[in-house]
């Protein structure tokens, strides 16, 4: 017995000690269950950051336009019932939107703010024209939302206002390497003629296909919005905020803004209910791990009811006999969940070596956050704990005299 | 007269019955032990011995009259403080000896003190040895007291009812599951313990040789107490079964 231990640690852990057979069971039983919750959060937590990565990559988290127009008739609808028809959106400058981004930087949650100039185009060169997507930037501020520098596979990352960079796929429409010209038009009739600086591979073939970049002044004078800026984009700290962050913009400067969540309502649902669906899979697999020891706790405290009754009659208190029961469940909950985080970390471990991309990278990357660890054995050991309520209060409420006559 | 340890005072004990109706196993026992008596019950099986044993040790409370511990009324006192109270005055030694095979024997005899004080210390494990050393089985402290024969749990549970120094000690049937020799050695043990500590025994028994040898025979029939015998009286504990 050491000395700096109560009596009802030593007590719990001799208990344990005795049920051999009935403690490794249980231990092995929680270790199955947290094993499968850390893998599972780990191997999720990867999925999600990467499809999200690759999703995201070109795309920036919140886009800010004009409101929209709206046809304001000059009669009372109300009076002949005419029929209204909406007005056709031109391209418009935001309002003020140096002003607004200055107030949008400042808005908690919200990380980079940079205007863009986008429109559509045609890129032409020889007898090869494509329909774009004309995208201006500024490129100190544009990279932080899209990390074009490191996807540029051809070329160097260079901007200037006589310069492009193309995707891929355009460049292979057109025939094009880095250094050749090529021309921009736009419907209203600008053109000029750019060098291409570097091309890119932002991993999708549409974007490949479409996006072409110049940079802000470029794109302004090609779709006559001489000084303005047609979105502002935004990237905001944490990610899954980026709705509620556009309302408060929307709300605060009077723009449309649309957050990544609406404009991929699809993928957002898909990783919301993959989410979900695994906190359901992690609640289950806690009450399972929960009953288990509960049962093996509830079996114990009849195995020892004569042993209780014989503690209760030397003066241990009823707090006394249910707190040994409380700190077995709790026992077998943290020894669990230390060698339940260690399988879990062999198996990342085995799945980051086993599967890898043709390239020989990792699937997707995997972190196993101590973290994680810390917070399976807080949730396993109060799970324990929660587990042993009821049988300690049994093991509590056990009249000395009918236990130890029994 | 010398001072009572315990003192029972028209204590009734009344269980619910089948047909509704409670069935009173004891009828109104008046019982006294003074400080460093000991006392033999006697009866035979149903007459009420082992319900007298739980009120005497405060494992129950009676449904009338009064148990008093050294001259204060237990009937007012909670739960907490009646545990505290038994804990304090009162050694347990059962007829199955009872240990706790989780531990081994000097743990045993130290797990009154440790529920008491919540954690070990020196002083528990010396008093520990010390009650060991005195039922004769210094040798075998460190075993885990399933490895022990009948006879020497039986005195592991009475150095363990003396751990806290109790003035009463109750003894049920300790003897009952020895052989003749080991029965002998645990009675001399107590009747050591008696002589040189003080501590009143209550002792229950079918033996009466052992009962011959204490200094007051009870005898308890169908609920109530027959012979307040001042000295035991042979002829008498013969006669019971």
């Amino acid at each position: 017995m050491k000395s700096w231990m109560p009596f009802e640690v030593i007590a719990a852990l001799r208990f344990l000690g005795e049920g051999r057979m009935q403690t490794t069971f249980i231990i092995v039983g929680a270790s199955i269950g947290v094993a499968v919750v850390v893998f599972m959060s780990a191997i999720l937590t990867g999925m999600q950051a990467n499809i999200i990565r690759r999703s995201l990559l070109s795309q920036p988290h919140i886009v800010i336009q004009p409101a929209e127009e709206v046809a304001r008739p000059l009669r009372d609808p109300r009076d002949e019932a005419p029929t209204v028809q909406k007005r056709t959106q031109r391209l418009l400058s935001i309002d003020q939107w140096q002003a607004h981004s200055q107030v949008i930087r400042d808005m908690p949650g919200v990380d980079v703010v940079t205007p863009t100039v986008a429109g559509p185009a045609f890129a032409l060169r020889g007898d090869a024209n494509r329909s774009v997507s004309l995208t201006g930037i500024d490129p100190d501020d544009f990279v932080r939302i899209v990390p074009l520098p490191d996807k540029i596979v051809a070329g160097t990352w260079r901007l200037t206002s006589t310069d492009v960079l193309i995707g891929t796929e355009l460049a292979t429409d057109l025939g094009a390497a880095v250094g050749d010209k090529m021309r921009l038009a736009t419907p209203n009739g600008a053109a000029l003629t750019l060098t291409i600086t570097g091309i890119f591979d932002l991993g999708s073939k549409g974007v490949n296909e479409r996006n072409v970049y110049v940079l802000l002044r470029t794109a302004q004078d090609l779709l006559n919005l001489t000084g303005g800026a047609s979105n502002l984009d935004v990237t905001v700290k944490d990610l899954w905020q980026a709705e509620n962050i556009a309302q408060r913009i929307n709300a605060r400067v009077g723009l449309e803004a649309d957050s990544w969540i609406r404009t991929n309502n699809q993928l957002f649902i898909a990783l919301n209910a993959q989410t979900i669906s695994n906190t359901a899979l992690r609640i289950a697999v806690a009450i399972c791990v929960a009953l288990g020891i509960a049962s093996v706790l509830v079996v114990s405290v009849v195995q020892k009811s004569r042993e209780i009754g014989i503690l209760r009659a030397m003066g241990a208190s009823r707090l006394q006999v249910m707190n040994v029961f409380l700190i077995q469940g709790g026992i077998v909950g943290l020894v669990g969940s230390i060698f339940g985080s260690a399988i879990a970390a062999a198996f990342l471990k085995a799945w980051e070596v086993m599967l890898k991309n043709p390239d020989g990278t990792p699937l997707f990357q995997l972190h196993f956050e101590p973290k994680l660890a810390v917070w399976a054995a807080i949730i396993a050991t109060l799970t324990g704990l929660a587990a042993a309520v009821t049988p300690a209060r049994r093991a509590a409420r056990l009249d000395p005299v009918v236990a130890i006559r029994g | 007269m010398a001072e009572a340890v315990i003192r029972l005072e028209g204590v009734r004990k009344a269980y619910p019955g089948a047909g509704g109706e409670d069935v009173e196993v004891l009828h109104g026992i008046d019982l006294g032990l003074d400080r460093g008596e000991f006392v033999a019950l006697m009866g035979p099986s149903g007459s009420g011995k082992s319900t007298l044993l739980n009120l005497v040790g405060l494992l129950d409370r009676p449904t009338g009259g009064r148990i008093l511990i050294a001259g204060a009324d237990t009937t007012a006192l909670d739960e907490a403080a009646i545990t505290q109270l038994r804990g304090k005055r009162i050694g347990f030694v059962f007829q199955y000896h009872y240990l706790i095979p989780a531990f081994t024997a000097i743990e045993n005899v130290m797990m009154p003190m440790l529920l008491a004080r919540g954690r070990p210390d020196e002083a528990m494990r010396k008093r520990a040895a010390a009650l060991l050393a005195q039922v004769g089985l210094t040798q075998w402290e460190n075993n885990k007291v399933n490895f022990l024969s009948g006879g020497q749990q039986q005195r592991v549970a009475i150095a363990r009812a003396l751990a806290m120094n109790p003035a009463l000690v109750l003894a049920d049937e300790p003897t009952g599951n020895l052989d003749t020799k080991s029965a002998d050695g645990v009675f001399s043990v107590m009747r050591e313990v008696n002589r040189a500590e003080g501590t009143a025994f209550l002792f229950v028994t079918h033996n009466p040789t052992l009962a011959a040898r204490c200094d007051r025979l009870v005898q308890l029939v169908d609920g109530r107490i027959v012979t307040p015998a001042a000295a035991p009286q042979p002829a008498l504990a013969a006669a019971s079964p």
